[in-house]
C-alpha cells in the first residue's frame, strides 16, 4: 500500500483542507493531468450547451473568418464554426480512446493473463502472436487494416485496438507471472481454491493497478495515432468534426487561414499532454517501490 | 551471451515468418474477391479472371503463401497496379529518401535530447530541470504533422526562408527532420534525465568528485558512460516509432519516400504495394531492433541472463 492511502483507511484521521491540499501538493500530476482530461469531459458531455453553433451548419458567406467574439475560433472554408467543431470533436476523440482501449483490453488482458497462467506452449504461441503484432509500427499496422477494412471511424477504432492489445497481454502476462510467485497465491493454490476464481479474484484484482496506468498512458497514443490517420484521409470522415481531419483540411489554406489547424491541434495537444501528466502521476501513487 | 544470441536469433525468422503471414492473410480478406478490387471497378470478368491467374489466387493458400514467400525473399514483390512498376523498384528508388530522413532526425534528436536529459539531471528539481522536462512532456503530447502544418506558415509561407514541399535541396531537409525528431527528443531527455539522476547518486560519482575532477569530466565521461544503456535502449527499439512518424510527415511535406508510396497506395487501392512497402518497412524495424538487442546485451550483463 501507499504511504498516501494509509490515513483514509483510519476512520479516525478526519479529511482536512490541510490534508487534501498537501496530498494534492504531494500528487501534482494527477490534479493537473486530472484537471486537464476533466475539462476534456466536460465539453464532450456539455458540448451543446458550449458550441455556440452547429458544428455541421455551412454558412457560405462566412468562410475562412479569422477569430472575432462571434467565432471565436473564426470559420472553415465552409464557414463552419471551428470552435464548434473543437468541442463537438472532443466527444469524437474520446469515443476513439474509449472503444479502442476497451477493445484492446478486453482482448490483451485475458490473453496475457491465459499466456502468464497457461503452460509452456500456450505461453508460447500467444506471445508469438504478440510479438508479430508487437513488430509492426502502430501506424504501418493500422494503415494495413484500415485498408482492408476501408476508411471509417470505426474502422480506425478496430485497427487503434488491435496494436494497442499487445500492450496489454504483455503487461498482464508480467503481473500474472509475478503473481503467480507470491505466496498469498501460492496458499489459495494449497488449500485447493478453483482456478478461475484464483484467476478473478487474485490475479485480475491485483493487475487493476498496473492496467489503469497503462490505458491512461495509451490514451494518448490512441488519439494521436487516430488524428494522424485521419488526417491522412484514412479515418474519420468529412464533414465530422475530428480534430486530425479539421487539421487535414486546413492544410489546403496555408498562409490564409491557419485557424483551420491550429486551434484542433491545440485540442489534441491539451487532451494528450492531460492524458500523459495523469498517467505519469498514477503510475506513481501506485508504484509499489514507493 | 552466446546462448543469449542463440535465443535471439532463434526468434528472429519466427518474428519474419509471423509478419509476412500477417500480411499475407489480411490482404486476402480483402471483403469480395481480392483480383476484382486489384483489377479496379470497370474491369471484365476476363480481366478478373487474368487478374486472378496472375497473381495465382486460383491455387490453394499455402502454396500462395509460399510462393508470396519465396519470391518476396528475392525482391519480387509484384507488380504496381498502378504505375505497373516492379514494387521493388518503386520502394528502392524512394527508400533512400526516408532513410535520409530518419537519419537526418535522430541525429538531431539525440544531439539536442541526451544534452538537455543531462542538464536537467544536474539541476534535478531546479528551474533548468522543470524548463527542459515542460519542453519534453510537451513534445511527447504534440501531433507531429501540427506542428509541421504550423512551422510550414510561418517559415515557408510567411517569412519564405524554407521549402514548402519536396526533397529537392538540403534546405529541404530542415522541417521535416525538425519535426520528425521532437517526439524521440523529448523521449530520449526523459531517459537520459532519469538515468543520470540515478548514475549520479552513486559512490564513483561521489568520488570522482571528492577527487577534485572537474564537474564537465564526472558529467560526460564518468556519469554519461554508465547512463548510455537505457538511453541506447531507447534509441535503437524506438526505431519502428520513427518509422510511424515518417509516413505521416512525409506525406504533410510531400517526401518522395516510402511513407507516402504507402499513403498513396492505400488511397488507389494498390495493395502490391502496400504489401510489399510494409513488408519491407515491418521486416526493417525488425532487423534494427534485433541488432539494437544485441548492442544491449554487450553492453550490460544484466540483459543477458534475464
Amino acid at each position: 500500500m501507499s504511504a498516501s492511502n494509509t490515513p483514509a483507511a483510519s476512520p479516525r484521521r478526519r479529511l482536512t483542507a490541510r490534508r487534501v491540499l498537501a496530498w494534492c501538493q504531494q500528487n501534482a500530476n494527477i490534479v493537473v493531468g486530472g484537471a486537464l482530461i476533466g475539462l476534456i469531459v466536460l465539453a464532450a458531455i456539455f458540448a451543446p450547451f458550449i458550441a455556440s453553433a452547429d458544428p455541421y451548419q455551412q454558412n457560405l458567406s462566412a468562410v475562412l473568418l479569422p477569430p472575432s467574439w462571434e467565432h471565436p475560433f473564426g470559420t472553415d472554408d465552409n464557414g463552419r464554426d471551428i470552435f464548434s467543431r473543437v468541442i463537438y470533436g472532443a466527444q469524437i476523440s474520446l469515443l476513439e480512446v474509449a472503444l479502442s482501449v476497451s477493445i484492446a483490453t478486453v482482448v490483451g488482458v485475458p490473453l496475457g493473463i491465459i499466456a502468464g497462467m497457461a503452460g509452456r506452449f500456450v505461453d508460447d504461441v500467444i506471445m508469438w502472436v504478440m510479438d508479430v503484432l508487437f513488430a509492426f509500427p502502430g501506424i504501418v499496422l493500422a494503415i494495413l487494416i484500415v485498408s482492408i477494412l476501408g476508411p471509417s471511424l470505426f474502422n480506425l477504432m478496430i485497427a487503434i485496438a488491435l496494436f494497442a492489445i499487445p500492450i496489454y497481454a504483455r503487461l498482464s502476462r508480467n503481473v500474472t507471472l509475478g503473481l503467480k510467485r507470491m505466496e498469498f497465491v501460492e496458499a489459495a493454490t494449497a488449500l485447493g481454491v478453483p482456478r478461475w476464481r484464483i484467476l478473478v479474484n487474485y490475479i485480475l484484482r491485483n493487475s487493476f493497478g498496473p492496467i489503469i496506468v497503462q490505458s491512461t498512458l495509451t490514451a494518448g497514443t490512441v488519439i494521436l495515432s487516430a488524428a494522424s490517420l485521419s488526417f491522412l484521409g484514412l479515418g474519420a470522415q468529412p464533414p465530422i468534426p475530428e480534430w486530425g481531419a479539421m487539421m487535414s483540411q486546413g492544410r489546403n489554406y496555408l498562409g490564409v487561414n491557419i485557424w483551420m489547424s491550429l486551434f484542433p491541434g491545440l485540442a489534441i495537444m491539451i487532451t494528450v499532454l492531460g492524458f500523459n501528466i495523469l498517467g505519469d502521476g498514477l503510475r506513481d501513487l501506485l508504484d509499489p517501490r514507493k | 551471451m552466446h546462448a543469449y544470441v542463440l535465443r535471439k536469433l532463434v526468434s528472429l525468422p519466427l518474428i519474419l515468418v509471423g509478419v509476412s503471414l500477417l500480411i499475407f492473410i489480411s490482404i486476402r480478406m480483402l471483403p469480395g474477391e481480392p483480383a476484382r478490387v486489384m483489377a479496379g471497378p470497370e474491369a471484365t470478368q476476363e480481366a478478373v479472371t487474368a487478374m486472378t491467374i496472375r497473381l495465382g489466387l486460383d491455387r490453394p493458400l499455402p502454396e500462395q503463401y509460399l510462393t508470396f514467400a519465396t519470391n518476396a525473399l528475392q525482391g519480387d514483390f509484384g507488380e504496381s497496379i498502378r504505375s505497373r512498376l516492379p514494387v521493388w523498384d518503386e520502394i528502392a528508388q524512394r527508400l533512400p529518401y526516408t532513410l535520409a530522413l530518419a537519419v537526418t532526425s535522430y541525429v538531431l534528436a539525440i544531439i539536442v535530447g541526451v544534452p538537455a536529459g543531462m542538464l536537467a539531471a544536474v539541476y534535478a528539481n531546479r528551474p533548468p530541470d522543470y524548463i527542459v522536462m515542460a519542453f519534453a512532456i510537451a513534445g511527447a503530447s504534440i501531433a507531429n504533422f501540427w506542428l509541421a502544418l504550423l512551422a510550414m506558415n510561418y517559415f515557408s509561407v510567411t517569412l519564405g526562408w524554407l521549402p514548402l514541399l519536396g526533397a529537392g535541396s538540403w534546405q529541404a531537409y530542415i522541417l521535416p527532420s525538425v519535426t520528425l525528431a521532437v517526439l524521440p527528443m523529448a523521449v530520449i531527455a526523459r531517459m537520459t534525465r532519469s538515468s543520470m539522476i540515478e548514475v549520479l547518486s552513486q559512490d564513483y560519482i561521489r568520488t570522482a568528485r571528492a577527487k577534485g575532477l572537474p564537474a564537465s569530466k564526472v558529467y560526460w565521461s564518468h556519469a554519461l558512460r554508465n547512463a548510455l544503456i537505457p538511453i541506447v535502449t531507447i534509441v535503437g527499439l524506438n526505431f519502428g516509432g520513427l518509422i510511424g512518424g515518417a509516413v505521416v510527415t512525409e506525406t504533410v511535406f510531400n517526401w518522395p519516400g516510402i511513407g507516402r508510396l504507402m499513403v498513396d497506395a492505400v488511397r488507389y487501392r494498390d495493395y502490391p504495394v502496400i504489401q510489399g512497402v510494409t513488408l519491407v518497412a515491418v521486416c526493417a524495424v525488425v532487423i534494427i531492433n534485433f541488432i539494437a538487442e544485441l548492442i544491449i546485451a554487450a553492453l550490460n550483463p544484466r540483459v543477458r541472463f534475464d
